[in-house]
């Protein structure tokens, strides 16, 4: 009798989560990684991802809930089930590959290194050597500089806001980031104006993969599976463009800006 | 010994690997801790006679320091002085900054010092104004003036009576410390960080960060409480002195 009632609970408790999942779509986003999500004045979140985010879970046909988290808790969180995918410019790599499962890539730009003008830096392991060169913690350009510039003073910052921060107050020589990012929330403001990208793209395969792409937990293929398809399908019917256009002068898929 | 590093769920071999970063973490929180503490230590005996006494200037003035240091969390200190200090210009010109406040060590240090030292004086202050009516009045009947009667009577007897709450501000302020890393210190919950970052784990470097933290704070209760033996003995109850004092058991000497 109490085996049937614990079979029947079991089964209960099953059933409502699946139809939960089914229900709320969950999707962690990062919320201080502007152009790509950021916060509004009034709290709400906006950016490239969340309208992707958003333009999928349309696609999909899925009601989707947006959850916040640091962006050096986001895998663990993931795992975790607080969510049930990342969407939050997470490039697909192969040492994020043995946690977590991605998509197909929704975007790809390249990294490059970011100094004061006349600093006559040179963005090369000899040309950073003994600088101090600012990555966020936990990102793929924390694996790059790493691996590149070993002889360089690695300074790790818990948001990419902290690190433009730093290097517009001079505590670093130079930060190494997505080039998009430098160019749309650093170079292009008034506390950037002193700043350039130092010559040369960072696209290591091993640190900085295929491309950014919507991550899920390891077994889901369907959900993944899903994702891909609704990248190409949103790709197809011009959902894409009209996000994409409304952040970046260029189709930010799979080529960079002229002159960057 | 291949099974059980399988099975076990965390990655020892990445953090033996990277544990030489840990001990440097380790100099470095250790490092931040007590300069700040000894720092703060010593502006807290100086502001504590000044709370203790009724001083119409200075009481307030002590007042309106510790209440703002410990009404404000330590992680909103350190950030006002790391990112709020440098957007100013005249600060980021003056001679302040470029030795200063342009580092981060100095920023924690400073914020640490600061924060410890409003703590100790409330602490200092509680157990100067608790010194017992009779001792004061016996100094006084004694003749004694207010610097002789504080440096001979009060002080020594407040410092040993703040012993026990003493030790709770050290243990708070190792763990307060902790801020350091979100300045981009690398302190041993920076070097966890670190790890976790470099490697994208979740567990690896906070249970090796938490467990170097374990053990400091051990080895500081252990030295408070030989303080609190040694220099505590006169407040301590009494041991039943009777049988076993007059007449030892057979073969205990």
């Amino acid at each position: 009798m109490i085996r049937k009632t614990l079979i029947a609970a079991a089964t209960l408790a099953t059933l409502a989560t699946g139809a939960f999942a089914q229900d709320k779509l969950r999707i962690g986003v990062e919320g201080a990684y502007p152009p790509f999500s950021f916060k509004q004045a009034d709290g709400s979140l906006a950016g490239f991802d969340i309208d992707i985010a958003m333009a999928l879970c349309a696609e999909m046909k899925r009601d989707c809930e947006l959850v916040e988290q640091d962006w050096d808790g986001m895998i663990p969180a993931l795992k975790a089930k607080k969510f049930d995918a990342i969407v939050a410019s997470m490039s697909i790599t192969e040492e994020r590959k043995r946690q977590i499962d991605f998509s197909a890539k929704y975007y790809k730009t390249p990294a490059r290194v970011v100094a004061k003008k006349d600093s006559g830096l040179e963005g090369t392991a000899t040309g950073l050597a003994g600088k101090r060169l600012g990555v966020q913690r936990g990102s793929t350009h924390q694996c790059y500089a790493e691996k590149m510039f070993p002889e360089a003073e690695i300074v790790l910052y818990g948001t990419q806001e902290e690190v433009f921060s730093d290097l517009a107050l001079g505590r670093i020589d130079a930060q190494l980031s997505d080039s998009l990012i430098s160019q749309e929330s650093f170079l292009s403001k008034p506390e950037g104006a002193d700043f350039a990208f130092l010559a040369g793209d960072h696209t290591d395969v091993d640190c900085y993969g295929e491309g950014v792409g919507i991550a899920v937990r390891q077994g889901e293929e369907e959900l993944r599976d899903a994702f891909s398809a609704a990248i190409t399908a949103i790709r197809d019917n011009g959902t894409y463009k009209t996000v994409n256009d409304k952040y970046f002068p260029f189709d930010i898929y799979g080529g960079r800006p002229d002159g960057m | 010994m291949e099974t059980f590093l399988n099975w076990f769920p965390l990655d020892l071999p990445l953090i033996a690997q990277n544990f030489d970063r840990f001990l440097v973490g380790v100099r470095v929180t250790l490092g931040l801790t007590f300069l700040s503490l000894a720092l703060g230590a010593a502006l807290a005996v100086p502001l504590a006679i000044a709370r203790a006494s009724r001083h119409r200037v200075l009481n307030p003035l002590v007042w309106t320091y510790t209440y703002v240091f410990r009404g404000t969390p330590l992680l909103v200190q350190t950030y006002l002085l790391y990112y709020g200090a440098g957007q100013f210009a005249f600060i980021r010109d003056s001679w302040l900054w470029d030795p200063v406040l342009s580092q981060a060590w100095w920023c924690a240090l400073i914020a640490f010092t600061l924060n410890t030292a409003a703590y100790s004086t409330e602490l200092l202050r509680g157990a100067i104004v608790d010194t017992p009516a009779g001792e004061v009045e016996a100094a006084i009947a004694t003749g004694h003036s207010y610097c002789g009667r504080l440096r001979r009577i009060i002080l020594p007897s407040a410092f040993r009576r703040a012993i026990p709450a003493y030790s709770n501000e050290v243990i708070f302020m190792l763990h307060g410390s902790v801020v350091a890393s979100t300045i981009t210190l690398q302190d041993i919950l920076g070097v966890g960080r670190w790890l976790n970052g470099r490697y994208y784990l979740a567990y690896e470097g906070l249970i090796t960060a938490a467990v170097l933290y374990f053990i400091i704070v051990f080895a500081i209760t252990r030295v408070f409480r030989w303080l609190e033996r040694r220099y505590l003995r006169h407040l301590e109850r009494r041991r039943e002195p009777a049988a076993a004092a007059v007449a030892p058991p057979m073969g205990i000497k």
